[in-house]
């Protein structure tokens, strides 16, 4: 205190704690512990005794949440932390299968055939969450696969919606009322799959990134269009 | 009592330092004294962006080419320099090099890939609509989405985008042994003038639904022209210094199978727009054999 009260109308402030020292022989001990809550081995193991029922529900839950999801999309983290793919695969199959049926003349000039669309569904969704990594994207590859596969729900609908108003006929009306659902499902899908996507690109390029977007739906867009029965 | 000293920054002998290079100052340095320019290099060449040009080119694709981020670099462009390359395509400025004006040692393949396949689709969904405005009247005619044509016209554009480029950068890498050419292309840089100078297709492709004839071939001739120029001055400087006959054959193979593509989508994807002939003046000759029969 004395030296303190001694240093402190002349010197720096903190003069005084240069003469402060800590001598070797008090041991310094003690533990830190950081009170975690962390799971017992035992939680994770539990799944295996609950009825199959509910390990299934659970999933189908999850499915559920994300086709709403994507019927009002807004910006959530939930549909890319939890990503899965079989919605995606339910809907590219559902879409793949009404697709089918389309009249053709020779096999050349038909419609697209099953795998065709499967290849084109999977393969262009590969190619876009490619191209948004290599453009810096932070978002994981199988999270874009699964924002991807989700956002076709509309174009499913759409599909859905242009089967039955041709069950009624295929004239000139037909045709307008299908355009109008075509467009607006597209719309939906991109601005949908735009939502969750662009967060993760670097802000000048998030142009880049949308256009591939727009493109894959188009021609989905386009192969439903064009959809004739026999 | 501490004196002022001893309040300074004591550095930690442990630590590292850490020392920003610099390796701009002699890279420049280095450039300059390699090529000696000519006047006309200089205007084709940008030299007023030159410095600039061998300042990026020190700092790239450094990784190796089995990790994720050497294919990064390939796609290190922003929107506003992916929608000015289109523009320095669709508008050539008469002298000035698309490669030293607008790609600058940074080429991308973002623009060529997907302006292929976005004239892939544009060419398929474009013929496929034509033919069904051109057939729409008749009784007989049945609408077919003819989707198996737009893997014919992938494979067709993305083998004259990849391809051509193979031959002419190794053709060029192949005179440049034999005479020194200043100006010399690295493969990407071609992929890259190649797929952008296709982008002037995708509008004409749009345009070519109109089924007259006159309209589609001035149509892919203006195109042509405009796509062509971007080529022909891109590879005119680097084959300028060769034996003249061989220059001209280069740039003329270039722009020949340019063209070449552009006819044979016109012919395999768009019907021909069929004329309306006048009615013929046979039933005269049909009732004056039918009477002659029937005496």
């Amino acid at each position: 205190m004395a030296a303190a009260e001694g240093s402190g109308d002349g010197g720096p402030l903190f003069a005084g704690l240069a003469d402060v020292s800590i001598s070797g022989d008090i041991p310094v001990e003690g533990e830190i512990t950081v009170p975690v809550g962390s799971r017992s081995p035992d939680e994770d193991y539990s799944t295996l005794d609950e009825p199959v029922k509910d390990t299934i529900m659970r999933d189908l839950k999850a499915v559920g949440k994300k086709f709403v999801h994507v019927m009002y999309p807004k910006k959530s983290s939930a549909l890319l932390r939890d990503w899965d793919l079989w919605g995606p695969l339910v809907l590219c199959v559902s879409l793949a299968l009404m697709l089918q049926g389309g009249s053709a003349d020779s096999k050349d000039d038909g419609g697209p055939q099953f795998a065709e669309v499967f290849v084109i569904i999977w393969f262009g969704a590969v190619v876009i969450t490619l191209n948004s990594k290599l453009l810096g994207g932070t978002i994981s590859f199988f999270q874009s696969l699964c924002v991807l596969g989700y956002c076709i729900m509309p174009l499913t609908v759409a599909m859905l919606v242009c089967r039955l108003v041709l069950l009624a006929g295929s004239g000139t009306i037909s045709f307008i009322i299908r355009l109008i659902v075509v467009v607006a499902m597209f719309g939906w899908s991109t601005l949908a799959s735009t939502a969750f996507l662009a967060d993760s690109q670097p802000p000048n390029r998030k142009g880049l990134v949308v256009y591939p977007i727009f493109l894959f739906y188009f021609v989905i867009s386009w192969m439903i269009l064009t959809f004739t029965p026999q | 009592m501490a004196a002022v000293d001893d309040l300074k920054f004591q550095a930690n002998p442990d630590a590292t330092t850490i020392s920003i290079d610099e390796p701009e100052i002699p890279k420049n340095q280095h450039s300059r004294l390699q090529e000696p320019r000519r006047e006309e290099d200089d205007e084709l060449l940008g030299t007023d962006d030159s410095d600039k040009t061998e300042l990026l080119a020190g700092q790239k694709k450094s990784a190796p080419f089995w990790t994720f981020e050497y294919y990064q670099t390939f796609f290190d462009v922003d929107t506003y320099q992916v929608l000015d390359r289109i523009k320095g395509s669709v508008f050539p400025v008469p002298g000035k090099n698309f490669v030293r004006l607008y790609i600058r040692s940074n080429p991308d393949l973002y623009g060529p890939f997907w302006i292929c396949a976005t004239l892939v689709f544009t060419i398929a969904v474009s013929g496929n609509l034509s033919n069904f405005f051109i057939h729409l009247g008749k009784p007989t005619y049945h609408y077919v989405p003819q989707f198996r044509k737009v893997s014919i016209a992938a494979t067709a554009i993305y083998a004259y985008a990849w391809l051509v480029p193979l031959a002419l950068w190794g053709f060029l890498m192949w005179r440049n042994s034999k005479v020194m050419n200043i100006v010399s292309y690295s493969f990407l840089e071609i992929v890259c003038v190649y797929g952008y100078s296709l982008f002037v297709y995708i509008p004409t492709a749009i345009l070519w639904i109109i089924p007259q004839k006159v309209v589609r071939w001035v149509l892919m001739i203006f195109s042509l022209c405009l796509s062509g120029s971007v080529l022909v001055m891109t590879f005119w400087p680097a084959v300028r210094d060769d034996n003249r006959r061989i220059a001209l054959a280069t740039v003329g193979t270039v722009v020949l199978l340019h063209a070449l593509l552009a006819v044979g989508c016109l012919a395999y994807f768009f019907d021909a727009p069929e004329l309306d002939f006048p009615a013929p003046i046979i039933p005269a000759h049909n009732g004056t054999t039918v009477i002659t029969k029937s005496l």
